[in-house]
């Protein structure tokens, strides 16, 4: 079912046998799978399951002890998590994470550190190079800004936005480091429905601007209803990988996880 | 006054902060009392010292508790430049280097400084909070026990003495040294303006803003592709310079330079200045420097020493304890309200009375 997927698009991104011990405890035992180019692509488990750590793992935060972890054909296992930022792999963190202390539009502004060169000299002789690339990249942070919808509060203190609106600046910062594959760990945690459904739609959006989008998450009614793939991890390890209708009839997810997820998502 | 540097850091701008420097430059020669001339002096060198420290506590976020070794060793290094010395490296011959201008001597003392930020920014490659502390503690006590004990270079605590002052050159006179209290002032200030200005330029850009990055959020951080490490060393490097550039100036001051700039009060002096006026804005080791700079010279005149230390105690207690965040941001959200409160006069008077005491 997923080789239909698989032959349509090389894969963005491609996880090799990777396994993670924390001294005696084997927090992911063997896991393989491939995210195609341009599709969004959800990771589900029950808790546990080592979605967070597979996170960790793909964007340099943490070494595996096994395996090897590849975008676009490159091996960034050993890299750091800047490094990887820098190719293209961007990722959210699952508790809110954002520069509290700047305002909205100096977090989404400091992220766009990659779209900059402008270094110590630059900086310090007010160079005009310099000077463009600012102006450049404050209409990139109003355009980000709006495509997230949180231009009215441009000027706010971070810490002082509502839940729901720091999530999506999560986002926004994300989006301004550029990614060619963004992770979400965990983005609709916390969020109301109306707010899962706004962000929905701009993860949506995000795929359909060429960005590959790999998801935790553990609401089910969202993962069934943008995933184009559905990778199933628990304990540590992949047991069923396809797209979200055939996830949702295969015994051995049921039994494992879903439960009455199942019946949520097909109501 | 305060109100004069807060406006600078936001609103009315560069206009306010020179008119400040205007009157510095001109108000204390005007005035041409010299006592009062070289507490200027002396704060003026201290505020340097408390900017530098400022970039990496205020901006980076990390409390580098041996900031005082970098403008140690500023002043160590530009003093033996200037008076030159010889280095028994072990061969039959000792190297001798010959008495240097003092101003490449200066420039030296901040490049040795420097460089010794740069170390210490490798070193703290994965050391952060209270093992960043400890390994700059450590750093500022080995170098005063070099300074102590490398008698043959340092002339240990006999002081190395008769340091010759900074210079200019004059058109027919030829180098001529600034002997003179007005002089040193002013040079002072000038470099205190420039250690602003780098600051302020800094902190407005990409490089400034990886800093601040950095202090907020380092996962974040390094997610969006921020090499933390590096700038962490760039902020050290020029934080270490300016700080050895404050230590130059004192040296070709006060013109004896002896093991006890090392100490680990002067350290805590700039800590202070930097928190009580207000850490992670431009104008907060000014105002901060002014303050406690100033106050222990005004109270000697009017107090005992004991009563000095408890007023100066007291002073440092009641704005940790009623401005926590410092003086400068205080004073600026009094200003954005009243200008709220003007612009809304109805609704906003409710607001300001609650929140006054802020």
């Amino acid at each position: 079912m997923s080789a239909a997927l698989e032959l349509e698009a090389a894969p963005a991104l491609e996880v090799r046998e990777v396994a993670v011990h924390f001294s005696g405890l084997v927090a992911i035992a063997s896991m393989s799978f491939r995210v195609p180019e341009g599709r969004i692509v959800s990771l589900i488990g029950p808790n546990g399951a080592g979605k967070t750590t597979a996170f960790n793992v793909i964007t340099g935060f943490l070494r595996p002890t096994k395996g090897s972890v590849l975008f676009r054909g490159t091996d960034i296992t050993r890299l750091t998590p800047d490094r990887i930022a820098a190719l293209g792999v961007v990722r959210t963190f699952q508790r809110t994470s954002i520069f509290a202390g700047c305002t909205v539009f100096d977090n989404v502004l400091t992220a766009m550190h990659l779209q900059g060169k402008a270094e110590t000299w630059a900086a310090l002789l007010r160079l005009p190079s310099a000077r463009r690339e600012t102006e450049r990249q404050h209409v990139a942070v109003r355009e980000i800004l709006e495509f997230v919808g949180l231009t009215h509060r441009a000027d706010e203190l971070a810490s002082n936005l509502a839940y729901g609106e720091q999530r999506l600046l999560g986002i926004a910062i994300a989006l301004a480091a550029s990614p060619k594959l963004i992770l979400f760990d965990e983005p609709a945690a916390g969020l109301n429905p109306s707010e899962t459904e706004e962000f929905m739609a701009v993860v949506k959006r995000i795929r359909d601007r060429g960005v590959t989008v790999l998801l935790v998450e553990h609401d089910m009614r969202m993962v069934m209803s943008i995933s184009d793939l559905v990778v199933v991890l628990n304990h540590g390890r992949i047991i069923a990988e396809g797209p979200p209708e055939a996830i949702q009839s295969n015994p051995d997810v049921i039994r494992a996880y879903l439960g009455q997820g199942v019946k949520r998502a097909q109501a | 006054m305060t109100t004069d540097r807060m406006t600078t850091d936001r609103m009315t701008g560069p206009l306010l902060g020179w008119l400040f420097v205007l009157v510095m430059a001109v108000g204390p020669l005007w005035f041409g009392d010299l006592y009062v001339l070289h507490v200027l002096t002396s704060t003026g060198i201290f505020i340097i010292g408390a900017m530098s420290l400022n970039l990496l506590l205020g901006y980076t976020g990390q409390l580098s508790l041996g900031h005082i070794a970098f403008f140690g060793i500023g002043a160590y290094t530009s003093a033996l430049l200037a008076l030159g010395f010889d280095l028994d490296l072990g061969g039959s011959e000792p190297v001798v280097f010959g008495p240097k201008p003092v101003w490449v001597a200066f420039l030296g003392g901040i490049l040795v400084a420097a460089f010794f930020g740069f170390l210490i920014g490798k070193l703290a490659f994965r050391v952060r909070g209270a093992y960043f502390v400890i390994v700059t503690i450590s750093f500022a006590q080995v170098a005063r026990m070099v300074a102590l004990n490398w008698v043959d270079l340092t002339e240990g605590p006999m002081a190395l003495s008769g340091i010759p002052p900074l210079s200019v050159w004059l058109p027919g006179q030829g180098v001529v040294p600034l002997y003179a209290k007005e002089y040193n002032y002013l040079i002072v200030l000038a470099v205190a303006v420039i250690s602003f200005l780098v600051i302020q330029r800094l902190v407005d850009s990409r490089v400034g803003r990886a800093f601040v990055a950095l202090r907020e959020n380092e996962p974040l951080a390094r997610s969006v592709g921020i090499d933390v490490t590096r700038y962490l060393v760039v902020a050290t490097v020029i934080a270490a310079g300016m700080a050895g550039a404050a230590g130059g100036l004192y040296t070709h001051y006060i013109r004896i330079v002896d093991p006890d700039v090392f100490l680990f009060i002067y350290t805590v002096t700039m800590v202070i200045m930097v928190l009580t006026g207000g850490k992670g804005t431009l104008a907060g080791p000014v105002v901060g420097g002014l303050l406690f700079g100033i106050m222990p010279e005004l109270l000697r005149e009017v107090a005992r020493p004991e009563v000095q230390w408890i007023v100066y105690g007291v002073a440092m207690i009641v704005v940790v304890f009623f401005v926590p965040r410092g003086i400068v941001p205080a004073v600026g959200g009094l200003w954005a309200r009243t200008v709220a409160k003007r612009e809304r006069p109805a609704s906003a008077t409710l607001v300001a009375g609650k929140e006054t005491s802020a």
